[in-house]
């Protein structure tokens, strides 16, 4: 088979994987070797394709053979598509080429299941040993640990990639077992904790020897199918709340799910991909990520699931009209971000800036901060900016024309400048 | 002070030499012009550049910030309007009041500069992803049509990526290439620039790369505008996905393809993937305009 078709096969099978991050590292240009990991944290976008989603990576399988039958996948074993498998050299020629041009930052790589998941993960590193000892490759790799696999092989590919990832897929037990009946949770979340336990042993390695060999120096990260089993987003948020918590994940990645088959267990072939849910959720794992909040303060059990017209941290903010308004000339910049409309670097920026002079709402609009939902809830000098009463009823249509059009910044989650 | 418009030779250190004599003739320029100025309206005097004048107001910066002077370095980049008036202004300021005049983005000058030094490094953080090269014997070429002066910015991160490789990159805009060659980079002015035809495989990764952005969009989620707002059109002239056919073909392996049309020209041309595409000996080279029809 041509190399253009292999391509051609083996990145339509990987394109429902949310992840294409090149961030979380920073190494530098070595010596006798081709690449650097991307000189700001935020990683590089190299393009959008059509459905605005930003290409940062090479993204595709080794192969789309697979002894599996999860369900909701193009993949599975029962699905009658064209098959192609990659061979290591291959794929790590394909890579430098791409590098080498400028297309990509680095390569994401992950497998259907052929043979068994030890010799999938064989195959990968193979490749990979080729790209970094041969090509002298210096770039970026992020590589899934195929669940099942060997411990030792997850510990080899950990040593020659720069993030891990094992996806989850399915946000419960028990859409696991009915879905994708070869995996189990155990597989799941075994070389997840092996992989929080190597990576930080790794970091007190490096602090003792400098040149010790990094093992995942960009961490790890898992994926959640949203749209395909019947979770809540608060049986969501939470359980990407607990994996932040136990597992040290630098990402949990949504992917809304796009119906691929027809099959009694799962939603039918004209169902839209829950895009507006997805980014929700990608909202909402900010506001816990880089703003202090909690899943249990963002969504209970009257209120499972996230409003459609509203952004979660608006939501909050509603909710909670007796922390407001806040005095943006003396606020905490904990609570600065508590504010719809003001992000971490509106923040930042009013703490500078409000050491050399007192702000007003002008001046708030020359240091770039979007007053469009933020005015409702601050004051400058102790002055409201509007009569707009604080009652809910009335904010509420306001909030909401501000909000318009969330989807035109879909995929912002994967540009923005905090992803980490 | 004297009202004054200042011709001078358009770099940088040329501004700084008039900063220079403003200070020092106690003259307040009220235009910049490069080159001869073609109205005499005005009081004009030509400024020399000269080195050591540029050195001493660059280094006066320092004495009270360490950020003064890369940050108006940054900004002699952009596209500021009005560009040296206003930096001149911003010096004043800085003269006067000391570092934190530069904090204060609620003045319009401190602010303009600000925001157009934003711009440029917006623009140049965009294109270390956009820029697409060709690769032409081993070297690696591309070309840029920015609207700041972004290769400044742009040649530690090339330089860092393809440290072990020779590359260019030209800038249609302003005209000026950046070369990079056994470890040494430099930026000089060029004004005529044509990009090579690709080879065989060049042409060949021209279009996986193509087949992979066509592929790796989901059909389900598509959203132009969105694609749009990431990556706005401007840039898209330079990037290989979205050029039009003939970009994705070797002229070298059409002239085979259509050769081998011809059964007795079967022997004389190797096969499209033959190595190199290098014809046998003895006949006409293929690649050209003048490619058998
Ligand atoms: S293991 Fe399941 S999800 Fe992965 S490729 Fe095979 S069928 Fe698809």
């Amino acid at each position: 088979m041509e190399l253009l078709d292999k391509l051609t096969i083996l990145a339509d099978a990987a394109k429902y994987d949310a992840a294409c991050t090149s961030s979380g590292v920073r190494r530098g240009s070595r010596p006798g070797m081709i690449g650097n990991t991307s000189s700001s944290l935020a990683g590089c976008c190299h393009s959008f394709s059509a459905d605005g989603r930003c290409i940062t990576l090479l993204k595709v399988l080794m192969t789309n053979y697979c002894v599996y039958d999860c369900k909701y996948c193009v993949n599975r074993c029962t699905n009658d598509v064209p098959r192609a498998a990659f061979t290591p050299r291959e794929l790590a020629e394909l890579t430098i080429g791409f590098y080498r041009r400028n297309y990509i930052e680095g390569l994401f790589l992950s497998s259907g299941v052929v043979g068994s998941p030890d010799n999938t993960m064989e195959l990968m590193i193979r490749a990979l040993r080729i790209l970094r000892q041969e090509y002298r490759f210096n770039g970026y790799i992020h590589a899934k640990a195929i669940p099942g696999a060997s411990p030792e092989l997850v510990t080899q590919l950990g040593l020659l990639a720069d993030r891990l990832s094992v996806n989850i897929e399915m946000p419960s037990e028990a859409s696991l077992q009915t879905l994708c009946p070869n995996k189990t949770k155990s597989a799941i979340l075994r070389p997840m904790g092996q992989i929080r336990q190597e990576c930080m042993e790794n970091k007190e390695a490096l602090a003792k020897y400098r040149h010790a060999p990094t093992f995942a120096p960009a961490g790890q990260s898992t994926q959640m199918i949203v749209g395909a089993s019947g979770e809540s987003d608060r049986h969501i948020l939470r359980l990407s709340q607990s994996l932040y918590d136990r597992y040290r994940l630098k990402r949990v990645f949504f992917s809304a799910y796009v119906p691929v088959v027809e099959h009694a267990l799962l939603p039918s072939r004209d169902t839209k991909p829950p895009l507006l849910r997805e980014h929700r959720l990608y909202q909402a794992d900010w506001l816990l990520r880089f703003y202090g909040f909690r899943a249990e303060e963002l969504l209970d059990e009257d209120e499972p699931n996230f409003n459609p017209l509203l952004d979660p941290k608006c939501c909050w903010a509603l909710n909670h009209l007796e922390q407001f308004p806040v005095e943006v000339n003396t606020a905490d910049y904990e609570m600065l971000l508590r504010v719809p409309g003001i992000g971490v670097v509106s923040a930042k920026r009013i703490l500078v800036n409000r050491r050399v002079a007192s702000l007003g709402f002008d001046e708030l609009k020359r240091l770039g901060v979007v007053l469009k939902r933020a005015r409702y809830f601050i004051t400058c000098r102790g002055k409201r900016d509007t009569r707009l009463p604080l009652v809910p009823e009335k904010l509420l249509p306001s909030l909401t024309a501000a909000d318009r059009n969330p989807l035109q910044q879909s995929g912002y989650e994967q540009t923005s400048l905090f992803a980490v | 002070m004297k009202d004054i418009v200042y011709e001078y030779d358009g770099s940088f250190d040329g501004f700084l030499c008039c900063v220079y004599e403003s200070y020092t003739q106690k003259e307040n320029p009220t235009g910049f012009f490069v080159g001869e100025a073609d109205c005499t309206l005005f009081d004009t005097r030509y400024i020399p550049t000269v080195a050591a004048h540029a050195k001493r107001v660059y280094r006066s910066f320092f004495k009270t910030s360490q950020v003064f002077g890369p940050l108006l370095q940054r900004a002699w980049l952009t596209i500021l309007p009005e560009k040296e008036l206003q930096l001149f202004a911003l010096i004043r300021l800085f003269y006067r009041l000391g570092p934190v005049a530069l904090q204060d983005l609620s003045h319009e000058t401190v602010s303009a500069v600000r925001r157009a030094v934003r711009h440029l490094e917006e623009e140049a953080q965009q294109l270390r992803g956009f820029v697409r090269f060709s690769e032409f014997g081993g070297v690696l070429g591309a070309e840029i049509e920015p609207k700041n002066r972004v290769l400044p910015l742009l040649r530690g991160h090339f330089c860092g990526r393809y440290r072990e490789e020779s590359f260019f990159i030209y800038d249609r805009t302003h005209r000026e290439a950046l070369f990079y060659a056994a470890h040494q980079s430099r930026i000089v002015p060029l004004e005529q620039f044509q990009m090579n035809a690709p080879g065989e495989e060049e042409a060949a990764y021209r279009v996986l790369w193509k087949r992979f952005y066509d592929t790796i969009s989901i059909r389900e989620r598509e959203n132009p505008r969105g694609r749009m707002s990431k990556m706005p059109k401007r840039y898209w002239g330079t990037m290989t996905e979205f050029q039009s056919e003939d970009f994705f073909v070797s002229p070298c392996a059409a002239g085979i393809l259509h050769s081998t049309v011809t059964p007795s020209a079967d022997e004389a041309f190797p096969a499209p993937s033959a190595p190199d595409g290098i014809p046998a000996p003895e006949t006409p080279p293929v690649c050209g305009h003048t490619a058998p029809v």
